[in-house]
């Protein structure tokens, strides 16, 4: 059966290069970076170089790249850090509703500590209004943290601007770019944003590589204590062999953003124009003009997603939902809710995300199982016998 | 995550349908909880000649209501209400537990439709409860709903896994972590009836 991988938003394939770069690392180059000998040496200069890569991906400086061991992390550490850090200043913190769980978790974690948060709205599009940031500030305000992209929609927040609101009111600026870093140029000091977190698994490098850009000067508090790795920063030996492959995606990425983008954006477009076309009923949800090149989400009206994944999956098609049923907790995705989507248009969220790779005949291939797929699910589903009764057909 | 019977049982769902001279129809759940379902009988000499349904929902949703449309064509009115969610989830070889509490509602529908028909042949006007109301959690089959742990009838207030407490909502009858301002199931807020 073919097989069609769709699903960039939860795990990029790992590059040859990246996995060639990395091997060493898993096997006889097993020192540790923070011995002094040969073997130590040569772990190190690989960490160093990998840090080098990656600041150079987002225009920071090497000092400024603290190695995470996921997004997770890194939004753990940049939430939590920085308001920390700043508390003598004051303890309210704004962030957006359609934010990672990391951050949204963060910040509930830090309310039970005193902390104070507001939750800036979106608009249909998933869209952050600067002005709706500013609006939120307060003096007690001492950090903003508004994500870069969002992976269930889509969307490209207008980050720069945000950045500049932030500036001017002298309240610390993070963004979670882990969705966005990679596929969409990104330069620190142009956007003007004190702290950024990526991860590798979203730009074809290994799983438990990630990081924190932090600006320097600016105040963090370490979340994990202990040794000297990581500036003091974030203790714990570090994951070379992950570091390494991380390092090597970015150039990678540098290197490559652009063909990419200009291979996978018009077989993405395929889809938003194909879609609605095939299937009645089938909303586009996020921007089309401010989006990641490889994401296309859609809410397909009366049916559910898992059910949708699960068909696809059978079809050899993985691709993603937000809806209720595919998540643990049984609960519609906080994005599409937060959107202005009822709940059961977001129980028919879908999102194919393509990857390096993905080619015209994966899409053709999509576009021909698809449309049955629903069709089979609508069939059977009493919202859509409902829907055409009232329809009167 | 599912058995080969509840893939079976999604892939080729039986009895998927409307009965538009239905004697019983009955409906459960809604769409904020992710899944819903209808179900229509026909009744001859008090046996369910007929059973349809239709169902809106994940793959659990979809194999609960085939298994239950199979589980009751034929069997008499007792019989059929007699079938439990309980042992519909064990024909169906098991559900993971996250699944068992919002999606495994297939008996509470069939028995709406035994109900419906049962009002309708009494002369009753039949029972208008709105759907929400109809979302019934049975303790004992009871998830956590954040971390999947099962919680014994006498602990839903607290899940001993994740240590969360809880409030049960009293739109929906769903369970969301004590202090959230809205159930994490119906989206109402906590503390208000619907």
């Amino acid at each position: 059966m073919k097989s069609v991988y769709l699903d960039h938003i939860a795990a990029t394939p790992l590059l040859t290069e990246v996995l060639e770069a990395m091997r060493p690392f898993l096997g006889e180059a097993y020192g540790n970076p923070q011995s002094l000998h040969a073997a130590g040496r040569r772990a190190q200069e690989a960490v160093e170089e990998a840090r080098e890569d990656l600041a150079a991906l987002v225009g920071a400086q090497a000092a400024e790249i603290y190695f995470t061991a996921s997004g997770t992390e890194a939004n753990n550490f940049a939430v939590k850090g920085l308001a920390l850090g700043q508390q003598a200043r004051g303890r309210h913190i704004v962030v957006s509703a359609i934010e990672h769980s990391s951050i949204l978790n963060s910040v509930k974690a830090l309310e039970k500590h005193g902390f104070t948060a507001t939750l800036v709205p979106v608009d249909g599009s998933g869209r952050v209004d600067p002005a709706d940031v500013e609006k939120a500030l307060t003096k007690e305000t001492v950090l903003v943290s508004v994500m870069t992209a969002n992976s269930e929609v889509g969307t490209i927040e207008p980050i720069a601007d945000i950045a500049a609101v932030c500036r001017a009111r002298n309240v610390l600026f993070h963004t979670d770019a882990v969705a966005a870093a990679g596929s969409v140029a990104l330069e620190v000091k142009a956007l003007g944003v004190d702290a950024l977190s990526l991860a590798g698994d979203q730009f074809y490098g290994p799983k438990g590589g990630a990081a924190l850009f932090v600006r320097k000067g600016v105040r963090i508090l370490p979340l994990i204590d202990g040794g000297i790795q990581e500036g003091g920063r974030r203790g714990g030996t570090e994951n070379v062999p992950a570091i390494i492959g991380l390092g090597r995606a970015a150039r990678l990425a540098a290197r490559d953003m652009e063909a990419r983008r200009a291979a996978l954006v018009p077989l993405r477009d395929r889809l938003f124009d194909d879609l609605p076309r095939l299937i009645e009923r089938v909303l586009v949800t996020g921007s089309r003009t401010d989006r990641l090149p490889h994401h296309a989400s859609f809410c397909i009206e009366f049916v559910e997603g898992e059910a949708m994944l699960l068909s696809l999956d059978m079809k050899g098609v993985a691709a993603s939902s937000g809806s209720a049923c595919t998540s643990k907790a049984l609960k519609a995705s906080h994005v599409l809710l937060a959107m202005g989507l009822d709940h059961a248009t977001a129980q028919g969220s879908l999102v194919f995300s393509l990857i390096d790779g993905t080619t015209r005949e994966d899409i053709d291939h999509l576009l021909e199982v698809f449309p049955p797929i629903v069709d089979r699910l609508r069939r059977m589903s009493p919202l859509y016998t409902e829907f055409l009764k009232e329809r009167g057909s | 995550m599912y058995s080969d019977k509840v893939m079976d049982h999604f892939a080729n769902p039986r009895n998927v349908g409307v009965l538009a001279d239905a004697d019983g129809v009955g409906q459960v759940g809604n769409p904020v909880c992710g899944d819903m379902m209808t179900f229509y009988i026909k009744v001859e000499n008090d046996r369910l000649s007929d059973v349809k349904f239709q169902t809106f929902g994940c793959g659990a949703a979809i194999a609960v209501s085939s298994m239950v449309s199979e589980m009751a064509k034929g069997r008499t009115l007792a019989e059929a209400m007699a079938i439990t969610n309980d042992l519909v989830a064990e024909e169906l070889g098991g559900l993971p537990k996250n699944k068992m509490h919002c999606s495994n509602l297939g008996a509470d529908a069939l028995h709406e439709a035994i109900k419906n028909f049962q009002d309708k042949r009494a002369g009753r006007a039949p029972d208008a409860k709105p759907a929400a109301d109809q979302h019934e959690h049975e303790g004992e089959s009871c998830a956590c709903p954040y971390c999947d742990a099962s919680l014994e009838k006498e602990d839903k207030t607290f899940c001993r896994a994740c240590r969360v407490e809880f409030e049960e909502c009293l739109a929906c009858g769903g369970i969301t972590k004590r202090g959230d301002e809205k159930c994490i199931h119906c989206g109402k807020p906590l503390g208000k009836a619907a």
